[in-house]
């Protein structure tokens, strides 16, 4: 099994408090690993550290090592930006740029260096029919992505996040505001696209977990608490926490 | 324990809310139809046209061209708006985007200062620094003989006088744009900088818009500051350097003493209803263009 990502001893504080504790973990390539965990727990300071989303917050000190391809990406002189184009990004609510549903996805392909509008056009309208959006939108390409509904603004974004033609897909509870037929789509197409994508979820969903992780890291106050293959996590729980987790003893 | 009962203290309290609703409502109504009542005199004797567009300016014999005085707003707000708002916008982006928090902690109580100097203190300001400098400076550097009191003067006084302003929303726009949208457009792969131009400044946009409207309608009426340096010269000025006079300041300047002449006073309330009317101009075009950009 090939490690996509490899976290090694990552600590990450706010101020004085300690968010993550001394966090050790490898993500495998072309699986779908869920990053399980009751609220607050650090799962999603986790999933900003591997894009250097919190680079944003000037409050948090990160500390240790994220490799990927054998690359340190808190290095000094890192790509930041090649560096997150490499990951697609869902959070958890859509937040669709301030322009039209077109551009939206052009404003990637842009980033990612393609020019021309025949090229472009003509890639746009393919991630749109990969996310299921373009049948809904077709008449409405150059109204602004803010009038779609929720579900269709997320997918835009999943659309949008494949246009930068990442290796890697990080989602941040992508389904929690969603209606259950986008959520069922949103879980599928990660199912579908496994083969050529890392995906890393988080959730606090069991059930959503479940269905659709193939590798499993439960966290807990801040600490990885277990991780392991889906199968032997949700069957033969090897902690304590974890065993009561998944009774539901705490969420 | 109460004079009225509850049923009744409701009817109390709520006529006492719709009063002050209604006082508030109809203040614009009343403003606007006793400024239109008591320039009616003038109104009668003349026609629309040649009030606005006459040079001459004679009350005694009773010539009330308005035309130099309402360039001479024109051409002071409009100088003011362009010369404070690019350093508004790039301000705010730097504080809200770029410099450390601390830095916006120090900015804020600063700005505060800035809004709360009285407008007679730039005015004295601009006589003491500005007008020299134009008249030392700025003048002799373009090779232009000027007293120093001059359109460019008042302009300068009041991007001053207005930048706290404009600067305080442009700083809440910037930071109310949620940080998942800049997590979003990082994570395509843009620089910061790509973020800011492409992204930012268009979310923004309704709102800068919104500021530089407030900012304009402030300009505009502002008397005291304008009035001290801009030169009150009755006469259209023909570059930034000319003096020149405001509709404000000509009804600051005449009114009281002008009782003599019935059309005169009748001509400064003209004046007012002309601030009011461009005020309430350049509101509904801020409305406009907010209603325009705001769809994303």
């Amino acid at each position: 099994m090939e490690t996509a990502i490899k976290i090694k001893n990552l600590n990450v504080f706010a101020g004085k408090t300690q968010i993550l504790h001394d966090i050790n973990v490898e993500i495998p390539k072309n699986k779908i690993t869920v990053i399980l965990g009751p609220s607050g727990c650090g799962k999603t300071t986790l999933l900003k550290c591997m894009n250097r989303l919190t680079d944003l917050y000037p409050e948090l000190k990160v500390s240790g090592e994220i490799l990927i391809n054998e690359k340190n990406i808190f290095e000094p002189g890192a790509d930041i930006s090649k560096l997150r184009q490499s990951m697609g990004l869902l959070s958890q609510r859509p937040y669709p740029l301030p322009m039209t549903i077109y551009n939206n996805i052009a404003y990637a392909l842009k980033l990612r260096g393609i020019r021309g509008r025949r090229k472009q056009s003509i890639l746009v309208m393919d991630y749109l029919r990969q996310a299921n959006l373009y049948e809904e939108v077709r008449k409405r390409l150059r109204e602004p992505a803010s009038r779609l509904s929720i579900g269709q603004q997320q997918r835009l974004c999943l659309a949008r996040g494949l246009a930068v033609n990442p290796d890697i897909i990080l989602a941040d509870e992508p389904t929690s505001a969603l209606d259950p037929i986008s959520s069922r789509f949103i879980d599928e197409k990660f199912q579908e696209i496994k083969p050529h994508f890392t995906i890393v979820v988080v959730t606090h969903v069991l059930r959503q977990a479940r269905r659709i992780a193939d590798n499993v890291i439960f966290m807990y106050m801040g600490e990885v608490v277990e991780q392991g293959p889906a199968k032997d996590f949700f069957e033969n729980p090897q902690e304590e926490k974890t065993k009561s987790y998944l009774e539901g003893m705490f969420n | 324990m109460y004079l009225l009962n509850r049923q009744q203290r409701h009817v109390v309290n709520y006529s006492w809310m719709l009063f002050s609703l209604l006082i508030i409502a109809f203040l614009p109504f009343m403003l606007f139809g006793g400024l239109y009542f008591k320039s009616f005199l003038l109104l009668k004797s003349y026609t629309l046209k040649d009030l606005i567009f006459s040079h001459s300016w004679h009350p005694s014999r009773g010539e009330f061209g308005f035309y130099p005085f309402i360039v001479g707003s024109v051409w002071v707000t409009l100088l003011a708006i362009i010369i404070s708002t690019p350093i508004c916008l790039l301000t705010a982006i730097n504080v809200t985007q770029y410099a450390k928090k601390r830095f916006l902690r120090i900015m804020h109580p600063v700005i505060d200062i800035l809004a709360g100097i009285p407008s007679v203190v730039y005015g004295v300001w601009g006589i003491l620094v500005i007008v020299p400098f134009i008249s030392h400076y700025l003048g002799p550097w373009f090779g232009i003989q000027t007293m120093g009191y001059s359109i460019l003067a008042g302009a300068l006084v009041l991007s001053v006088m207005i930048i706290p302003f404009i600067l305080n929303i442009m700083i809440e726009i910037f930071r109310t744009i949620p940080t998942e949208l800049k997590e979003a457009t990082l994570s395509l792969g843009a620089t910061k900088w790509q973020m800011v131009k492409h992204v930012l400044l268009r979310k923004a946009l309704p709102g800068i818009i919104a500021s530089v409207g407030f900012g304009l309608a402030r300009a505009f009426g502002e008397t005291m500051a304008v009035l001290m340096v801009v030169g009150n010269v009755i006469k259209v000025p023909h570059s930034v350097f000319d003096p020149g006079y405001t509709l404000p300041a000509l009804i600051a300047n005449n009114y009281g003493e002008v009782l003599s002449i019935p059309q005169y006073d009748s001509a400064l309330m003209f004046a007012a209803l002309l601030l009011l009317v461009v005020s309430l101009f350049f509101n509904l075009l801020m409305h406009f263009f907010i209603a325009r950009y705001n769809k994303y």
